[in-house]
């Protein structure tokens, strides 16, 4: 069997009819990550023993007849800014590099919960700031079906173990589009739940009201499966929603009748990749042939996205990463003349040049005189952007475009010019102003054979429809078959 | 534009200790954004309250109860330095 070119309801299928044990799929990733690990340069760690050991519990639990959980024995890549006790979470910062949680996030009791094995931490932008992983301050990941090109960001680490088949399943965390994008540059399937549908208790903050986690799979079914495990209210965030979990990979097979999509005019804009156009439209075509409705549909307050996004996420940064003192935990400057001296000289070494600059900015917005004109007018433009979703929606059921204008750029292209970066996010950043669910799904090759997502978008608390949404496209086309020539 | 003045002062809130160079790149750079955030100045937002959230989240209240907290050892397990019982700091009164 290849175990490692399987979905993951094969491998559930496989280790449930006895063709092979937890271990063996266990160690099957474990030797990719050997053979190709360094390449990729996707994992901060690798718990090898670790994971071999909570195989053999899955296979001993399996072989006594004790029930399993919906993950049974199948590895997945945990972003290092998600807590896991006992093992380094670093949110690729010198700041945290030595940092090892006493406690566990509520996401990764889940993933234990549902028996699943977390093989490894994934690699980020530090802090999860940045769309490329490049502002990782401790590894280079690499984009698996091109080692020269960016995997995106910030989950670029989760995305590129999926990518690469280093693991079945990726967790990441999307505050802008940091887990659709990266899907997309590494052609998996990747989603953003709605705010509150995922409890961050245990996420290392980075904006608080536009953080969401969520999963990465090599399909829309797994992906589906995922989500169900670690969705659901936790008392320990208070922004977690209080409502039951829908059984998403028991309905995703059921198509839509009557399905309304909107294309969103707006992602089609200037500085569309002709690749990625044609794709995207390609896919809408797909959709027409199923019977859907197709209708243009316009986000009018989309050009203020990046802009709004970027005060309001670099405010609540500034806030949130005030907490790295040098006092707690974290890294302590050697040489300081006083207190406050301490505090400033250790955030100094600890961060790297982005966190600093956005930081920066955040200070800047929320300081006296200028806060009005800054950080509040950004909350009062989100409310639009929200609206304008809203307006949307009466009339779609979803809305579809293109992840991100252009596939994966190059390892070091937009890196000193930190507004173009900001600009790649331009189709994913409104989701998570307004709190929908998105999901991008392979939709196609470039020229130069790099991935193309598409992304359906949804309303609030809608992910059952979006998966099943997905899953039409999915159902019809190769895309999510295809791997990376190097495995 | 900020001036090296306004740069140092953020930075000083921001308990940063930036070189100048740093100092000189960031201020260059946030300049670069905030011109390009003045695209908000197109939008009428005088009817608009702002949207802090986007759940309707009221106060989470639960049960006033004594649970099992970190034990010590753990919470100081992470601490740059201590003397096994609290946070150590540098001393910040004078004569104490």
């Amino acid at each position: 069997m290849d175990i490692t070119g399987s979905t993951t309801g094969q491998l559930l299928d496989a280790m449930q009819n006895g063709t092979v044990s937890a271990v063996e799929v266990t160690q099957a990733y474990l030797n990719e990550i050997s053979a190709h690990g360094e390449t990729v340069g996707a994992f901060l760690s690798v718990d090898s023993e670790g994971s071999l050991t909570q195989a053999a519990e899955v296979d001993r639990k399996r072989s006594s007849g004790e029930s399993l959980g919906k993950l049974a024995g199948l590895p997945v890549a945990v972003k290092d800014n998600i807590c896991t006790k006992g093992l380094a979470t670093t949110c690729a910062s010198r700041m945290l590099e030595n940092f090892v949680p006493p406690y566990d996030a509520h996401v990764t009791t889940q993933l234990q919960n549902a028996d699943a094995i977390i093989i490894g931490k994934a690699n980020l932008d530090e802090f999860a700031m940045g769309s490329s992983t490049e502002n990782s301050a401790l590894q280079v990941t690499r984009n698996p079906w091109n080692i020269d090109h960016a995997p995106g960001g910030s989950s670029g680490g989760s995305a590129a173990a999926v990518g690469a088949r280093l693991a079945s399943m990726g967790i990441g965390s999307d505050t802008g589009g940091s887990i659709r994008q990266p899907a997309s540059f590494c052609g998996v399937v990747g989603m953003k739940p709605t705010y509150g549908r995922v409890s961050r208790y245990g996420l290392v903050a980075f904006a608080s009201s536009l953080d969401q986690i969520g999963p990465f799979a090599t399909d829309v079914t797994g992906t589906a499966r995922l989500l169900e495990s670690i969705a659901g209210y936790d008392v320990r965030d208070s922004t977690s929603v209080d409502r039951p979990v829908p059984g998403y990979s028991a309905t995703v097979e059921q198509p839509l009748e009557n399905l309304r999509v909107g294309v969103v005019s707006e992602f089609f804009g200037e500085g569309i990749d002709s690749d990625v156009d044609a794709s995207i439209r390609a896919a809408i075509d797909v959709y027409r042939s199923l019977g859907a409705e197709v209708s243009e549909v316009s986000l009018p307050h989309t050009r203020y996205a990046v802009a709004t996004y970027y005060l309001i996420a670099c405010s609540e940064a500034s806030s949130n990463l005030a907490r790295y003192d040098g006092v707690h935990y974290g890294r302590r400057a050697e040489q300081f003349e006083n207190m406050i001296d301490m505090y400033a000289a250790s955030r100094a070494e600890g961060f790297g040049a982005e966190v600093k600059r956005r930081i920066m900015l955040g200070v800047f917005a929320l300081s006296e005189g200028y806060s009005d004109q800054y950080y509040l007018k950004g909350l009062k433009v989100r409310r639009l952007i929200r609206n304008d979703f809203d307006a949307a929606f009466e009339n779609v059921d979803v809305l579809a475009g293109p992840t991100c204008p252009t596939p994966a750029f190059k390892i070091g292209e937009l890196v000193d010019d930190p507004l173009q970066m900001y600009l790649s996010d331009i189709c994913t950043i409104s989701a998570n102003l307004a709190g929908i669910p998105g999901v991008s799904v392979p939709a196609g090759f470039s020229s130069n054979g790099l991935p193309i997502g598409l992304q359906l978008l949804a309303g609030p608390f809608e992910e059952e429809k979006l998966l099943r949404a997905a899953r039409m496209f999915e159902r019809e086309t190769v895309w999510h078959t295809k791997r990376p020539s190097f495995s | 534009m900020l001036s090296p003045e306004d740069v140092q002062k953020v930075a000083t809130l921001a308990r940063l200790k930036l070189s100048e160079e740093e100092l000189e790149q960031i201020g260059h750079q946030l300049g670069e954004i905030l011109d390009y955030v003045a695209v908000l100045d197109e939008v009428d937002v005088s009817e608009v309250e702002p949207m802090a959230h986007v759940a309707d989240v009221f106060n989470a209240f639960r049960a006033d109860e004594t649970r099992v907290s970190l034990p010590r050892e753990e919470s100081l397990s992470n601490a740059p330095k201590t003397d096994g019982k609290y946070f150590l700091v540098p001393q910040i009164l004078e004569n104490a």
